[in-house]
C-alpha cells in the first residue's frame, strides 16, 4: 500500500483522511477511559502500583531538573538584573517564571520523556504479545484494567510533579541568588510573595499543569493503544509520544498563557 | 515491610511531598501568606490624584509593609478618589494625625501609599479617615510644570 504510486492530490487527502480518523479513534478511547473511571474506585491497588511507576519514579528527575533549572534562572537573572540595580526583584523573576511557565511546560516534557514513553511502550508490547485481546477473550475489560489506571495515575500525577518541580526551582534560585551572589535573602523573599498572586498565578500554573497533564497522558497511553503490532510499530509509537506531547504542550501553552496572561 | 506496605509508602510519600510543594507555592511564594489572614482594620483617606495606584498595592511605614489598598472609589460630591486601606492589627498604634501620600517605588516602579507618623496622642482606628494625604505624582503634570516655566523664563 504505502508503496504504491499515487498521485500528489490523492496523497494528500489520504494523510487528511488519515489523520481525521486517527482523531476521531482518539475520542472514542479517550470516552471509553472516562467511562472505566469509575471502576478504579473498586480496585484502587490498580490505580496504586501506576502511581508509583508514574509519579514516584519520575520524582528523582522533576527535582533535580527542577533545582538546576531554578539555579540558572537565579544565575542569569541576576546577571540581567544587577544592571538596573534591581537585583532585588530576583526572587519575583524566579517566582514568576517558574509558576507560570517553567513549571508546568519543563514537566510535561520531561513526564512524556520519563513517563508517557514507557506507559506508550508498555501497552504497545501487551497489544504484541497479545495480551489485550486475549483480556477481552476472558471478558477482562483492558479498559479498566489496563488504561484507566495508567491514565489517572498520569492527572494525578502531574499537577503534583509541576508543584514540585517549581517549589525546588524557587529553593533553586535562593541557593545561587542569596547564597552565592549575596542577594539580601529577606528582600528576596518579600518581593516574591508581594508580586505573585495566588490566584492570577499559582492557580494558572496548576491549571496549566493539569491541562497538559490531561493531553500528555492521554497521547501516551492513545499512542501505545494504537501501536501497529510489531516490534517496529511499538517503536514507532514510542517515538510519536514523545515528539507528539511536545507539540501539544508548546502549542497549548502559547494558547492557554494567551487566554491567562494574554489580555488586560 | 512486604513490596505492596513499601509501594504505598512510595506512593504516600510521593503524594504528601506534592501537595507540601504547593502548599509551600502558595503560602510562602505568593501573596496568600501576607495579609488576607489575622485581624486588620480599614482606614480611609482622600487624594486629589491616586496616578497609578492599585488595589493590592502596598501601605508602608517608614518602609516597613504594614497593610495594603483594599478598596479605591471616586467620591461624586468632592471628585477625589477615596482610597480605603487595610491595615495589620500588628500595627493598631498609628498617630490619628498620621499623614498618608502616594510614592513611586524606584523611578518607574509601582505606586504605594507611605504613611508618616505624627504626634498626636489618639491612634486611629477601624473606620477613621485620614485627613492629611498628599497626592501622587504624576510624571506628565510635572514636566508640563517644567516646561511651562522654562517657557514663562524665556520671555
Amino acid at each position: 500500500m504505502q508503496n504504491e504510486v499515487v498521485n500528489p492530490i490523492q496523497g494528500i487527502g489520504r494523510k487528511v483522511i488519515n489523520s481525521v480518523q486517527r482523531l476521531g479513534r482518539g475520542s472514542l478511547f479517550l470516552m471509553n477511559t472516562i467511562l472505566a473511571f469509575p471502576s478504579l474506585l473498586k480496585e484502587f491497588s490498580l490505580l496504586m502500583k501506576q502511581l508509583f511507576s508514574v509519579g514516584v519514579l519520575s520524582m528523582q528527575i522533576i527535582i533535580v531538573s527542577g533545582l538546576t533549572v531554578g539555579m540558572v534562572l537565579g544565575l542569569q537573572g541576576y546577571n540581567t538584573l544587577v544592571d538596573f540595580g534591581a537585583e532585588d526583584s530576583l526572587g519575583q523573576m524566579v517566582a514568576l517564571s517558574l509558576v507560570r511557565e517553567m513549571g508546568p511546560v519543563l514537566t510535561a516534557l520531561l513526564f512524556a520523556g520519563r513517563a508517557g514513553s514507557a506507559l506508550t511502550a508498555e501497552i504497545g508490547l501487551m497489544k504484541v504479545t497479545e495480551q489485550l485481546p486475549a483480556m477481552q477473550m476472558m471478558a477482562v475489560d483492558p479498559f479498566k484494567k489496563v488504561v484507566a489506571p495508567r491514565f489517572v495515575a498520569g492527572l494525578i500525577s502531574m499537577p503534583l510533579l509541576a508543584a514540585m518541580f517549581s517549589a525546588v526551582g524557587v529553593v533553586g534560585g535562593y541557593i545561587v541568588g542569596v547564597g552565592l551572589l549575596g542577594v539580601d535573602g529577606g528582600a528576596f523573599w518579600s518581593q516574591m510573595s508581594s508580586k505573585v498572586d495566588l490566584y492570577e498565578d499559582i492557580l494558572n500554573g496548576v491549571v496549566k499543569s493539569i491541562v497538559f497533564g490531561w493531553v500528555a497522558v492521554w497521547i501516551a497511553v492513545y499512542e501505545g493503544y494504537d501501536a501497529t503490532p510489531t516490534i517496529d510499530g511499538v517503536s514507532r509509537a514510542t517515538t510519536r509520544t514523545v515528539v507528539h506531547t511536545a507539540f501539544a504542550v508548546l502549542g497549548l501553552d502559547f494558547i492557554l498563557t494567551a487566554l491567562m496572561f494574554g489580555g488586560a | 515491610m512486604s513490596d505492596k506496605a513499601k509501594m504505598e509508602l512510595a506512593v504516600g510519600t510521593f503524594v504528601v511531598l506534592g501537595l507540601a510543594a504547593l502548599l509551600m507555592l502558595s503560602l510562602k511564594v505568593s501573596n496568600l501568606g501576607n495579609f488576607t489572614g489575622g485581624d486588620n482594620y480599614n482606614i480611609s483617606a482622600s487624594f486629589e490624584n491616586i496616578g497609578g495606584l492599585k488595589v493590592r498595592a502596598p501601605v508602608m511605614m517608614a518602609g516597613v509593609r504594614i497593610g495594603e489598598v483594599k478598596e479605591i472609589g471616586l467620591s461624586m460630591k468632592t471628585f477625589e478618589a477615596t482610597v480605603t486601606m487595610s491595615i495589620s492589627s500588628k500595627y493598631s498604634s498609628l498617630p490619628k494625625d498620621s499623614s498618608a501620600s502616594i510614592f513611586t517605588s524606584g523611578l518607574l516602579g509601582e505606586q504605594y501609599i507611605a504613611m508618616d507618623p505624627g504626634g498626636d496622642e489618639d491612634v486611629l482606628t477601624n473606620g477613621d479617615y485620614v485627613v492629611l494625604a498628599q497626592s501622587a505624582m504624576v510624571l506628565e503634570q510635572v514636566l508640563g510644570q517644567f516646561l511651562f516655566s522654562k517657557a514663562a523664563g524665556d520671555e
